[in-house]
């Protein structure tokens, strides 16, 4: 795989080759040193044009783990600001030579875009609306570890689905596993046409949650209001909030983050046993270690006219540790 | 409405005073739907006109240059009621040479470019200026439309009667609906004042705001917003309904989607005044494209459909459809190569028109040749011209086609001065080798006219 852009261009065989890497990573973790020599002396560039904690914070320590040398961008400050093309841009890093460009952008296909401009392996870490693929890896990786297979399993997506990249690359991604999946949320906030462009279900209230297996939840902006999506976030709230008594006691529950308490989830159900929140972030560090590690290291031998060979790379081993 | 009025009246550059040589087209297909005309000839022009359509091998060749056709076909020259030639103001995209030798290439005769410029054409100033300036520089006979609203703001009309005097063809605010009811109903009042036609670009902007693409089970899959169907096929009907009640004669621009056909099939059939386009990339491509998420194919209004794009078919077949635009909108490649959502809406069209649609409807069966060509020149008639035919006496409009030729668009370079083309890189069949346009050769494919030099 030489770059990852989008849930939509793997196959199964690529997701289950990512989610083995990360376990391998996994348990690289537990140890007393948690980084691996994998990527040393590599410069992995992380450019965010939105603002994000989670994601970023997650790349970047995944990057260092592997030992490659990371410069992080925010749009913020930078000669974005300036007005600089993202074609500019991306010329001006290129010449630092990265291996990889870890990008986030307010606009559907700016990942893919990039790849036009330069020669380092370019991962989506959310482009607009769009997919954000490394979301949906670390989400089915922390339900595989949980349920062992999404087999026949049925998968729940509440929420703002409209303007949710989470959605559309969790949906793709469930289903490629096996799972049945069902939108749900506000009639406004369901694309038109999501069924045939996803293969999902839609649903328009909360009546039928009691079959799934998992509940996730999205995140409910609150200008949404604003837009006429929803009349308010109290009537959101009263109808697809999801609360200890909607949520069954088999059911798990997930949310890509930040939460709005009281919004999407009550806070009882947020820090309940059922919730897989924390352990998604958990994930999110290793999954992002074996997507690095995917592009950069692993993954199918690399052709000829591509970036250098990396035949050569060990495995990960432990820094201390005999090789 | 006043006479049709001939292509040549328009504005273009003319003779240069040099007196033109006589011209035979030999032994060509001459295929003119309007005339009925489908057969074997020597075309022969003299003086600017068609003096005669006759046997092969008998038009009279002295001092005349003898173009071989044979296996060529030679069609009523085209007409382009809507393009984009962005002077003033972005000539870094386009000007009246290159747009027009653009429209030359493509086997058009005339043009009408459209007003929103920077600033757009307002006043009566402006159109003198543009008209001045095509007389120096255009190429094909160039018509130019003025804006219905002062800045294209949708809130004053523009001194109309003022600007027909200085000559423009027809208003419009193309590339912005007129929002206002109200202010779109004092247009077509005060059109009885100025007789020339109103065309419109149909979008409802409350239901388009913030739309990238055709809504839809693409656009659901890429998450870019939609804008749906509706939001076109609202406003025809509403300005349909305004059109009647004032008895005015209205133009629909690039009708793009299957409720647009229905809006338009109602109004004519309750007797509305109302003519529309559609644009060969409307008649060819589908939201699929934008899967690629390549900004060549993000344009106003959007490509839409499978099902749309097949009721704009019939609506050729039928007649609904009057003629064929191509919106031609060249764009610099920075306005391009950007994400989706932040590029610049529009595709140049003029040089590539007739192959696309040769190749994509024509060759595969699904429209006839005689009805492509008839709608590729009947957008004259929106604007209040006779359309190009080939008949003795006529004015000299002809393109003459090679339908076995096939080539690469861009491959050779564009006309135009951008290259935003949704089909460079394609195979297409079927080149314009030569174009005539007011009695006058506008055109010669270049290595086509190497081998012609008599």
């Amino acid at each position: 795989m030489k770059h990852l852009l989008a849930i939509e261009d793997l196959d199964r065989a690529d997701v289950e080759r990512i989610m083995a890497r990360a376990a391998s990573f996994a348990e690289v973790g537990r140890r007393d040193i948690k980084k691996v020599p994998t990527l040393r002396g590599r410069t992995i560039v992380s450019l965010f044009f939105e603002a994000s904690t989670r994601t970023s914070s997650s790349f970047e320590l995944a990057a260092k783990r592997l030992s490659a040398d990371v410069v992080s961008i925010k749009a913020a400050g930078s000669s974005v600001d300036k007005g600089e093309s993202l074609k500019d841009t991306i010329a001006t890093l290129s010449a630092y030579a990265p291996e990889a460009i870890v990008i986030r952008h307010p606009f559907a296909g700016a990942a893919k875009l990039v790849t036009a401009w330069t020669s380092a392996a370019v991962v989506n870490a959310g482009d607009g609306k769009h997919e954000h693929p490394s979301q949906a890896l670390l989400d089915a990786y922390t339900l595989l570890d949980r349920l062992g297979s999404l087999e026949g399993k049925r998968i729940w997506i509440v929420g703002d689905v409209l303007h949710s990249r989470v959605a559309r690359s969790c949906a793709l991604c469930f289903r490629m596993m096996g799972a049945a999946v069902t939108l749900c949320g506000p009639p406004t906030l369901i694309p038109r046409g999501a069924p045939e462009a996803l293969g999902t279900e839609i649903a328009y209230d909360l009546d039928g949650l009691g079959e799934a297996d998992v509940v996730y939840a999205l995140r409910m902006q609150r200008e949404r209001m604003n837009e006429s999506f929803v009349p308010s976030i109290r009537e959101y709230a009263a109808r697809y909030q999801i609360d200890s008594r909607r949520l069954g006691p088999r059911q798990l529950l997930m949310h890509p983050g930040p939460v709005n308490r009281g919004v999407e989830l009550s806070p009882a159900v947020i820090d309940g046993p059922a919730s897989l929140i924390t352990a998604q972030v958990e994930s999110g560090l290793v999954v992002r270690m074996a997507i690095l590690y995917e592009i950069l290291a692993g993954g199918e031998p690399r052709g000829s006219g591509g970036r250098r060979a990396d035949a050569e790379l060990p495995a990960p081993t432990p820094i201390g540790e005999p090789a | 409405m006043p006479q049709r009025r001939a292509i040549s009246s328009l504005d273009w550059r003319g003779s240069d005073g040099e007196p033109e040589r006589d011209l035979i087209l030999r032994g060509a297909r001459v295929l003119d739907p309007r005339e009925g005309v489908d057969a074997t000839h020597d075309v022969v022009v003299r003086g600017g006109e068609i003096a005669e359509l006759a046997g092969v091998g008998e038009g009279d060749a002295e001092r005349a240059e003898v173009v071989d056709a044979d296996g060529l076909s030679v069609f009523p020259a085209f007409f382009d009621p809507h393009v984009h030639l962005r002077v003033p103001g972005r000539e870094d995209e386009e000007d009246l040479e290159t747009g027009s030798r653009a429209a030359a290439a493509g086997g058009f005769c005339g043009i009408v470019a459209m007003a929103n410029t920077e600033p757009p054409v307002d006043s009566a100033a402006d159109v003198a200026a543009l008209r001045d300036r095509a007389r120096e520089q255009a190429t094909v006979p160039t018509g130019f439309v003025a804006c219905a609203t002062r800045g294209m703001r949708g809130e004053e009309l523009t001194e109309m009667a003022e600007i027909a005097d200085a000559g423009a063809v027809g208003f419009s605010d193309d590339g912005l609906p007129i929002r206002s009811a109200r202010v779109l109903r004092r247009a077509l009042q005060y059109q009885r004042l100025v007789g020339l036609p109103i065309a419109l670009h149909e979008e409802d902007p409350e239901l388009s705001a913030g739309g990238s693409m055709h809504e839809g089970a693409v656009s659901a899959a890429l998450g870019i917003a939609g804008v749906p169907s509706i939001s076109e096929a609202t406003m025809i009907a509403r300005d349909a309904a305004v059109a009647a009640f004032e008895d005015a004669l209205i133009h629909v621009q690039h009708l793009s989607a299957a409720e647009s056909v229905a809006a338009v099939e109602l109004a004519k059939a309750s007797g509305v005044r109302i003519s529309c386009e559609a644009t060969p990339h409307h008649l060819t491509l589908t939201e699929e494209e934008v899967r690629s998420l390549d900004a060549r194919f993000k344009v106003n209004p959007p490509l839409r459909a499978e099902t749309d794009r097949q009721a704009l078919i019939r609506a050729i077949r039928s007649g609904t459809i009057d003629c064929i635009a191509t919106d031609h909108a060249p764009h610099s490649s920075d306005e391009k190569e950007v994400p989706f959502e932040q590029a610049a809406m529009g595709m140049i069209g003029l040089e590539t028109a007739f192959s696309v649609l040769y190749t994509d409807l024509v060759l595969p069966g699904v429209l006839d040749l005689a009805t492509v060509v008839e709608r590729l020149g009947a957008g004259a008639e929106a604007f209040g011209f006779t359309a190009a035919r080939i008949a003795p006496g006529a004015e000299a409009n002809l393109a003459l086609v090679d339908t076995e030729a096939e080539w690469e668009p861009g491959a050779d370079g564009w006309e135009s001065r951008s290259e935003n083309s949704c089909f460079s890189g394609r195979r297409l069949r079927g080149r314009v080798l030569m174009t005539v346009a007011a009695g006058r050769v506008a055109y010669r494919q270049r290595s086509f006219a190497m081998g012609v030099a008599q």
